[in-house]
């Protein structure tokens, strides 16, 4: 029982309601703490020199006249972080991110540090640091890196997943393929077969809070680390292996979060601080730019995808197909992968193949953004299903439903699926009102559907009963969601006792042991998993303080709404005890009550989306507008559903942008050109309307509370149900993100010719 | 015996073989046995392989057993956002 992770359908008191949400107040009145706002006496202001050659070999650094201006307390490069990565190509990737060695690979890609006593001076030092290179010709487009004569990255990339081993080096450095069946007989059966070529910029997670830092390394080689981070247990790993630190000496504290969206999942400047704190002998604060954020920190991948599918004429999808084309920037990535596993999983496929290459160009290093690498795969997907049903003349709702993937479906990327959503998704979309509103001039309605897998990991928690029978939960678990509230929902429940009796807390890591970070929408599922299994510790150790106070056997005692009770006749006139009653004797029954978990969550319970689109178009301008946008989804549990509506609305947000908007632009020299709010334009709240939300709950079979991560799938559909809606208003199939005004304006001109 | 399936970049490494059998009761010991049979996942188990037991994905859980009949898919760790 303690460690059952099976569901149990049972009744909840506290899970499902909506407490007000326990960091709000310290949020709007600014006295929440974000990876700028800490400070320690004496800090150093470091500052970042950065290459401006998309693709050039570092000839010499010359920091002799920066290391001896006044003020200046350190200068590092890459001399300064030696390679302490044992063969271990991922770290490795990330040093060489974190200040170049041999060569840059990107604009922005850093290449050396310093640290100073203000911001001017270090602003001073960095223009007096000399960097002599050779300027090498570059490639920054995913259909151009993968030609035989582009610039090559590196002559060590030899494609992997290839056989036999290819004999020359090129810019793809994987090939990956998932599927069944015979796609080729597949295709043979098919009515109809719809093709085509899709193609999405590169954008990024877009938080609102740079990467800071403030790092203090001390002489007796301990050191100290405050900063944003989704993971700070996997900031101190990474940290501590590339300085050669041992991880219990390095205690990383993490600060509120002001969004991540997987760009905080790994190091950019942090071990650079650290290095410059070690130096400099004095806490060094780094903080990113927002023109550093976008030049240099984790965009996602920019794509072509080449989907083709066949269908009969009764709907019925008899084959399936995509390879697709992922850049990650100058380093090895899964991006395609992902994209390759994701692509068709809504779907029950008899036949289907999909092909992924990991495409390496002269762009930063690409991290995870939020359901990493579906968005980009689904808009393919999603727009070819749409055709298709219109092809057919079949609603593309019910054609969807027809070939929808089910419980027992052979998934594309392989195993069997439990109960799954997408079925209940496609069916609360059809009946949903919003398909039925009459539309406007200009006005087109879309719908499509996504995928994400989530996942667990490890996780520690505990759990500390105070003199009062207030309870502290103490998660290692970043909070980037909400997850502080649905956290002490969920021991709350377990323990019996109100949820404003439990206070949630994010230890650092000198407190518990190792947490992944927050990442594969696991924070919830995971950690709560977890104090699940810590307050039916803590229950088991408070049953036996309740016995002791009774002086009767442990045996028998039973704890039910946040009560011990002496379970039998003869103990029937022992009113029960309540936690405060048992904490307040807790000194002389055996001391502090505690519970505590550690475990590797598993299980996580995938998750699918349905979502519905209305978009105007101004045919003057190309100018779109979202007038009414819905978002179905299936929660598995919703444990604070106003938290789990805003990540629906979040994510659809988010996706929003992407469609419209958002995306790199470089130039022919290989430069970024618009490394800023104003030039790279996410949604405001102006530019969107109200996202109305449907939450479904499937129980997730492998979680106590039936709990399935959220936090997502809702970025996956965006690209495509916009698209969608695009084509229904116009009649032209867009094909190209974002669906930016001057695209738009080319489309309809073109389709005016036509 | 387990009837272990593939996925795409990890063929190559078991001559291109889109399933393998092995003789293995848990994921640490298919694990080790890969390895032993065919060097070349080595890499790929060193980066991080998840095991789909029936449907249910293992990501770190090496005493996770694997019973007789079960499908039994090797995916890469995915990452997330």
């Amino acid at each position: 029982m303690p460690l059952d992770s099976h569901y149990t359908a049972q009744t909840f008191k506290s899970v499902g309601t909506r407490p007000l949400r326990p960091d709000g107040l310290d949020k709007v009145t600014g006295r929440a703490r974000y990876g700028a706002d800490f400070n320690a006496p004496g800090q150093l202001v470091g500052g970042i020199l950065r290459s401006p050659h998309a693709h050039a070999r570092i000839v010499k650094i010359d920091t002799s006249r920066a290391e001896k201006l006044a003020g200046v307390k350190a200068v590092v490069t890459a001399a300064d972080l030696p390679d302490l990565t044992n063969g271990d190509q991922g770290m490795f990737d990330i040093l060489d991110n974190c200040l170049a060695r041999t060569k840059v690979f990107y604009d922005g890609h850093a290449v050396a540090a310093v640290a100073a006593v203000d911001a001017r001076t270090a602003r001073e030092a960095l223009k007096l640091i000399k960097v002599e290179y050779e300027i090498l010709p570059h490639v920054t487009d995913v259909d151009e890196a993968v030609k035989a004569k582009a610039p090559l990255l590196h002559k060590t990339c030899f494609t992997e997943g290839v056989e036999p081993k290819p004999a020359k080096p090129s810019n793809i450095a994987k090939r990956t393929q998932f599927g069944h069946g015979d796609v080729d007989a597949g295709f043979k059966e098919a009515d109809i077969i719809v093709e085509r070529n899709f193609k999405t910029e590169q954008t990024h997670q877009g938080y609102i809070e740079p990467h800071a830092c403030v790092a203090s390394v001390s002489p007796d080689g301990t050191g100290e680390l405050w900063v944003c981070t989704q993971g700070h247990f996997v900031y101190r790993n990474h940290c501590a292996m590339l300085l050669g630190m041992d991880v219990s000496k390095l205690r990383v504290t993490s600060s509120e979060i002001g969004g991540g969206f997987g760009g905080k999942t790994h190091v950019w400047g942090e071990p650079v601080a650290l290095a410059l704190s070690r130096k400099a002998n004095r806490p060094v604060k780094l903080v990113m730019t927002r023109d550093e954020v976008f030049r240099a920190s984790g965009p996602t991948a920019a794509t072509s995808i080449d989907v083709r599918i066949g269908v009969k004429k009764d709907g019925t999808i008899t084959a399936a197909d995509a390879t697709l084309r992922f850049s990650g920037g100058p380093y090895y990535g899964m991006w395609a992968e992902l994209g390759a596993m994701t692509a068709f999983a809504c779907y029950d496929l008899k036949n289907v193949r999909t092909i992924g290459y990991e495409v390496l160009v002269n762009r930063p290093k690409v991290a995870a953004y939020r359901a990493p690498s579906a968005p980009m795969a689904a808009f393919a997907v999603e727009s070819v299903i749409d055709e298709l049903a219109q092809k057919l003349g079949m609603d593309p709702v019910d054609f969807r439903i027809k070939n929808a993937a089910k419980q027992g479906t052979k998934s594309s990327y392989g195993p069997v699926y439990g109960p799954i959503g997408i079925g209940p998704a496609l069916e609360a979309a059809k009946i949903h009102p919003h398909m039925s509103a009459p539309l406007g001039p200009n006005q087109g309605r879309g719908m499509a559907c996504g995928f994400w897998f989530n996942f667990g990991g490890q996780t520690c928690t505990d759990i500390n009963v105070g003199i009062d029978g207030s309870v502290t939960l103490t998660v290692g678990t970043v909070d980037v969601g909400g997850s502080r509230a649905s956290l002490g929902l969920c021991v709350a429940e377990e323990l019996g006792i109100p949820y404003d009796q439990v206070k949630c807390v994010v230890a650092d890591t000198s407190t518990l042991g190792h947490n992944d970070m927050t990442d594969g929408s696991r924070g919830t599922f995971s950690s709560s998993m977890a104090g699940i299994f810590a307050a039916r510790n803590a229950i088991g150790i408070i049953k036996e303080r309740a016995a002791k106070m009774w002086e009767i056997s442990a045996s028998d005692v039973s704890w039910e709404d946040g009560h011990a009770k002496a379970v039998g006749e003869k103990y029937g006139n022992l009113a029960p005890l309540s936690l405060k009653e048992i904490a307040a004797a807790a000194g002389n029954t055996g001391g502090p009550i505690a519970g505590h978990a550690e475990i590797v969550a598993d299980g996580a319970g995938v998750s699918f989306a349905a979502h519905i689109c209305d978009v105007e178009v101004d045919p003057e301008t190309g100018r779109s507008k979202i007038v009414r946008y819905t978002v179905i989804q299936d929660a598995g549990k919703a444990v604070h559903p106003t938290y789990v509506e805003g990540q629906y609305q979040g994510g659809a947000a988010q996706g929003i942008g992407w469609a419209l908007n958002e995306e790199y632009v470089y130039g022919k020299d290989g430069r970024l050109q618009n490394a800023g709010f104003l030039d790279y334009r996410i949604p405001v709240c102006s530019d969107l309307p109200m996202i109305d939300t449907q939450i479904l709950e499937i129980p997730n079979p492998n979680h106590p509370y039936g709990v399935r991560g959220v936090g997502e799938t809702s970025i996956v559909p965006p690209l495509a149900t916009i698209a969608n809606a695009m084509s229904n208003a116009f009649g032209v199939r867009m094909t190209h993100v974002p669906m930016s005004p001057p695209r738009v304006l080319k489309a309809l001109e073109a389709a005016a010719k036509a | 015996m387990a009837e272990i399936h593939l996925w795409g970049a990890l063929r190559p490494a078991a001559g291109g073989a889109p399933l393998v059998h092995v003789e293995a009761k848990t994921i640490r010991e298919l694990f080790r046995k890969l390895e032993e049979a065919y060097p070349g996942m080595a890499p790929h188990i060193a980066r991080g392989i998840a095991v789909s037991i029936n449907g249910k994905i293992y990501r770190d859980s090496w005493q996770q057993e694997l019973p007789e009949g079960a499908e039994i898919y090797l995916l890469p760790r995915i990452q997330g956002g």
